[in-house]
């Protein structure tokens, strides 16, 4: 593909009203959508009037008077760009008083504008130029010094874009796109007449302001005035190529815009369906980690953890991973190796992964870190629901009436999907927020929650009950919907034991500390407002009762009929990019791809055909099994393909004893992350900028990621495992991903019709696509439940064993920000640190006044698993008995304080509850100093010995 | 539960899970419960974790509950 920008239609497709208008333009008739502007009519027709403060990613303002037409029988000069559409209407573009009109409004642009343009970043990538040629202008009568703008110094605090004022001309484009695309409301225009100018949060400077970098405002600026500081170094692209973000479950598409090699930016694509034009700073900005010094670009082995490593050739590591875990399975036995699948490589990685361990390890002891996400997503939905995955696609968003959001934080989590939401509860949607910090969502510009449920951390099953409660004894449930979906005999069940006076919110008031009256009203709300939308996140699964909490979320969908349509449903906020599709792919220890037991002799005949191998019937181990298996000194080789388990996983501790205890650890990564201190192979990994295959976003959208530039290690992720299938004598042959999928969907009835070229022709497919919906499936269950009758199951809360106490009286519970990426591999290694360079503890003012702890001061964490210590941040966002952190940095290791108790149906960690306590301390715990000697030890690389 | 640093042996893990297993189900009445704990272990514990499970209940009979012990009976048959 040779560079081309993206197609500018001026102003946003016309809401659907469903009615049409037929219209000539330019002697040319055309039919189509009313509240369609004249702008993009005649841009759908092939044409382009001059513009310049319209772009199609907002609203259309008409300041600029650089689009005006002629429209008969009109007096003036309309602005066509807020001039909608009308049945008969005749337009004219392009006459000579047009033009003498245009060229008037650009000459008094231009010569109020620097005219530095052969030395200018943008040159040739700008809007006001293309406009100055397209009006045909060729000389200025008022000078070129117009001096309002001139000499203003730029604002470089953004590490990744410049904003320069006096390349400004006003068109506000860049604070529309803030406000309505992103929904920061971070930008204004200050002053009046000649002395206004762009302002970010009233002059701080974007660093020290409201802004989030998502780079809406760049993307719609038409000037050089907010431009990528990469553009400025390295020149414009000359060429595209679209891919998918490699960060969180959103699922964003990009173009890669490439200057030769060189990656110059990531511009979101406009028909990506997940995203819609739209980006966050992680996907948009945050990918220099793909070149960074430290990533690790030759194998290397060490036959113990206490060696330095040593670099050796490709084939030198694959064979020695081969031979060991041969040797490995010769002495402890078959079942005593296994592998971790990634959930940031590809869907046809992850397959391969997990093919290894079936085929040619011969068990089935695969796991995959959505074992600490969303494991109980998938048990909780298929068991209700019958199927392991969220019913909607995004869009969906835009026809909710009430947006309840459980556990989730979506504007960090999620940005990209938060602000589609933002703009829907701007429109007037409810919103119901139960959680127990007071996040951003409850309260942010121009977005109020109409009802926020703090509940106390690990109480979600009773409050969730107790919401049913409301909707069954008020009679507020969906009978019909019951009767013709549901199980009755299962929905008689639960209705009574829901409405039992125990579960009432009366009763559960004093565990979740919530008042019973704002639960009531949260439930009526929920059950009565219209179409009701559940959107939920790890605050739900990292739980005890994850599982439960699923299911009862299922339970309050199915009871007010909010499954099956659009604008409805039970959404889980997938966290990694491909978390959904390394579930689907068969990384559970279970189950095949597609979700079938390992037990079920048909399927497993199926895949023994097509390997050739006689499969496992039974069940492997999950993550925290195969450790504890490793301290017992029964499993001894893993595999582990993009995950870092030292640092995402709960109890650091025990981890690390179970990583320890084994004899061959590989690792197959970017960086040494912290598991590979504990490895005796790693294997250099890939980037998703280097190599081919599909991601599968929390949509169950399946979309392309496309390879940009050749892989700096050597081989793709896909290519190292078949080589090390092949050295394990397994005979594979593929030479392309598109092979792999092919294989997927020959054995996976729900991918039976993903293919490349389908993807290429659509764009990307929502599964299930097979014979039965050839075009994919946008939103689940329509007309039925995949499993039949949708199945009410009865959840009781039990408390979690995870109990505050005189030593240990807060609870901590944990997440994430907008800036980093899960255990922060990839965003540490960006100039993201700008927004986050640590982790912090989050802290009542009433409980650190107890403590006489201020802001930024050093506090030593402690729970019954483990001690750290990190800086304060006193704030409340958290309330009274809770402290809150992140993961995104190992010198803090969160992790090293959770402890070991997990969700009772899936083992998923309980990282929302652990009890702590908090004092001064002043500096780094011994252990955190013990643990970074050892990683200093741990990363050592011999140098290498002379060449014989 | 006392607020020394615990770590779980695996024995006690797996004690742990299955009584946690039956505690989540219990409220389906006894006999269901038990028919649902004993095939949740059979579909998710591997075949090395359930034969544990088994020879634990016989050597510490009083460790499970009784939903829980009478899973495990139900998988050891
Ligand atoms: S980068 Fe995004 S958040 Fe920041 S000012 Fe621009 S549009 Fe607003
Ligand atoms: S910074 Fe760019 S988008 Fe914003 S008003 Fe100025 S020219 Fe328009
Ligand atoms: S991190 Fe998520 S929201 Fe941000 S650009 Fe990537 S996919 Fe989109
Ligand atoms: S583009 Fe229509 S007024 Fe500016």
């Amino acid at each position: 593909m040779t560079y081309t920008r993206e197609t500018d239609h001026g102003t946003p497709a016309a809401i659907a009203t469903g009615k049409s208008v037929t219209l000539t333009i330019d002697g040319q008739a055309v039919t189509l959508p009313e509240g369609t502007s004249i702008m993009r009519a005649a841009s759908l027709l092939g044409g382009s009037i001059p513009k310049l403060c319209a772009t199609d990613s907002v609203e259309s303002f008409g300041s600029c008077r650089l689009c005006l037409v002629e429209v008969e029988g009109r007096n003036g000069y309309p602005a066509s760009c807020t001039t909608p559409v009308a049945e008969g209407m005749v337009v004219r573009t392009q006459t000579d008083r047009l033009k003498k009109l245009r060229r008037g409004v650009m000459e008094l642009y231009i010569s109020d504008h620097p005219l530095d343009c052969l030395t200018c970043g943008a040159n040739g990538d700008c809007e006001l130029q293309d406009q100055a040629g397209a009006v045909g202008l060729r000389d200025v009568r008022y000078g070129y010094d117009g001096a309002t703008n001139m000499g203003q110094a730029k604002d470089q605090s953004n590490p990744y874009f410049d904003f320069d004022p006096s390349k400004c001309i006003l068109c506000s484009r860049c604070v529309r796109a803030c406000d309505e695309v992103q929904g920061t409301f971070a930008l204004t225009i200050e002053g009046m007449g000649f002395d206004s100018k762009v302002s970010a949060s009233q002059g701080e400077g974007f660093l020290g302001s409201e802004c989030v970098s998502c780079g809406a405002c760049v993307q719609a600026c038409p000037t050089a005035s907010l431009i990528e500081k990469k553009v400025v170094e390295v020149g414009t692209p000359d060429r595209a190529v679209v891919t998918t973000c490699a960060y969180c479950g959103v699922g964003c598409t990009f173009r890669a815009e490439m200057r030769g090699e060189e990656l110059v930016r990531m511009v979101p694509w406009k028909d990506g369906k997940a995203n819609r034009g739209h980006s966050c700073v992680k996907g948009r900005f945050a990918w220099g980690y793909a070149q960074h010094q430290d990533r690790i670009l030759n194998p290397m082995i060490r036959a113990s953890v206490s060696e330095p490593w040593r670099e050796v050739s490709w084939d030198e590591a694959i064979a020695y991973t081969a031979s060991e875990f041969r040797r490995i399975q010769a002495k402890y036995g078959t079942r005593s190796i296994g592998g971790i699948t990634s959930s940031r490589c590809t869907n046809e990685e992850t397959f391969l992964v997990q093919k290894l361990i079936r085929q040619g390890f011969g068990n089935n002891n695969v796991d995959t870190c959505a074992r600490v996400c969303h494991s109980p997503t998938g048990y909780g939905l298929s068991q209700t629901f019958g199927t392991s995955a969220g019913t909607q696609d995004f869009d969906s968003v835009m026809q909710a009436d009430v947006i309840l959001v459980i556990g989730a934080n979506p504007t960090d989590g999620h940005p990209v999907f938060a602000s589609r939401m933002k703009r829907r509860l701007r429109q007037g949607a409810k919103l119901i927020v139960m959680d127990p910090r007071r996040t951003d969502l409850v309260k942010s510009p121009h977005v109020e929650a109409d009802h926020h449920l703090p509940l106390r951390p690990g109480t979600n099953v009773a409050m969730l009950t107790a919401m049913a409660h409301v909707i069954v004894t008020e009679k507020l449930y969906d009978e019909a919907f019951i009767r013709e979906r549901c199980d009755g005999q299962e929905f008689a069940d639960w209705a009574d034991f829901v409405s039992q006076p125990a579960r009432s919110p009366e009763a559960i008031e004093p565990l979740t500390g919530v008042k019973a009256d704002e639960v009531r009203a949260a439930a009526r709300l929920y059950a009565t407002g219209g179409n009701g939308a559940i959107y939920y996140g790890l605050g739900v699964t990292e739980h005890s009762q994850g599982s439960s909490t699923v299911m009862a979320i299922a339970n309050l969908a199915m009871a007010t009929g909010n499954v099956g349509r659009e604008g409805v449903g039970v959404n889980p906020l997938r966290g990694q990019n491909n978390v959904q599709g390394a579930c689907d792919m068969g990384s559970f220890p279970h189950e095949f791809s597609g979700y079938r037991h390992v037990s079920d002799t048909a399927t497993r005949s199926l895949f023994e055909q097509a390997w050739g191998v006689t499969l496992d019937a039974e069940p492997g181990l999950r993550i925290p099994n195969m450790l504890d298996a490793a301290t017992d000194g029964t499993f001894k080789g893993l595999f582990v393909q993009g995950e870092d388990i030292l640092q995402s996983d709960p109890n650091t501790h025990h981890v690390a004893a179970g990583l320890a205890a084994m004899e061959c650890v590989v690792v197959q990564d970017l960086f040494l992350n912290e598991t590979a201190n504990y490895a005796h192979v790693f294997l250099p990994g890939s980037t998703f900028l280097e190599k081919d295959g599909t991601f599968t976003n929390a949509e169950r959208r399946i979309q392309r990621v496309r390879k940009v530039m050749a892989p700096l290690n050597g081989y793709a992720d896909w290519e190292i495992v078949q080589l090390v299938a092949n050295a394990m004598g397994l005979n594979w042959t593929y030479d392309h991903p598109s092979q792999i999928m092919d294989e997927i969907a020959a054995l996976t009835p729900t991918f039976a019709g993903v293919h490349y070229d389908r993807l290429e022709a659509e764009g990307s497919l929502q599964w299930p696509a097979n014979d039965a919906a050839p075009d994919g499936t946008p939103t689940m269950h329509i007309g039925g439940f995949v499993r039949g009758k949708g199945k009410f199951v009865v959840t009781d809360y039990v408390p979690t064993d995870e109990k505050t106490g005189p030593r240990f009286p807060l609870l901590l519970t944990t997440g994430r920000i907008l800036s980093h990426y899960n255990v922060g591999a990839q965003t540490r290694r960006t100039a993201n640190t700008a927004w986050h360079p640590e982790d912090r503890l989050e802290i009542h003012p009433s409980d650190a006044e107890n403590r006489g702890i201020k802001e930024g001061d050093w506090v030593a964490l402690k729970s019954r698993a483990g001690e750290t210590t990190l800086r304060a941040q006193v704030t409340e966002r958290v309330a009274p008995g809770v402290v809150y952190t992140t993961f995104h940095h190992p010198e803090t290791q969160a992790n090293v304080i959770t402890t070991d108790y997990s969700d009772w149906a899936t083992n998923c960690p309980e990282y929302k509850v652990t009890a702590v306590q908090v004092m001064p301390s002043n500096g780094p715990s011994d252990w955190q100093r013990d643990y970074a000697d050892q990683a200093k030890m741990s990363r050592r690389i011999a140098p290498l010995e002379a060449a014989e | 539960m006392s607020d020394e640093t615990e770590v779980m042996s695996t024995g006690d893990r797996l004690i742990y899970m299955a009584n946690q297993i039956a505690r989540n189900l219990a409220a389906q009445g006894e006999g269901e419960a038990v028919a649902s704990t004993a095939s949740h272990i059979a579909k998710f514990w591997d075949p090395h974790m359930r034969a544990r499970i088994v020879a634990l209940s016989a050597e510490r009979p009083d460790a499970l509950s009784p939903i829980a012990a009478q899973a495990v009976r139900a998988i050891s048959a």
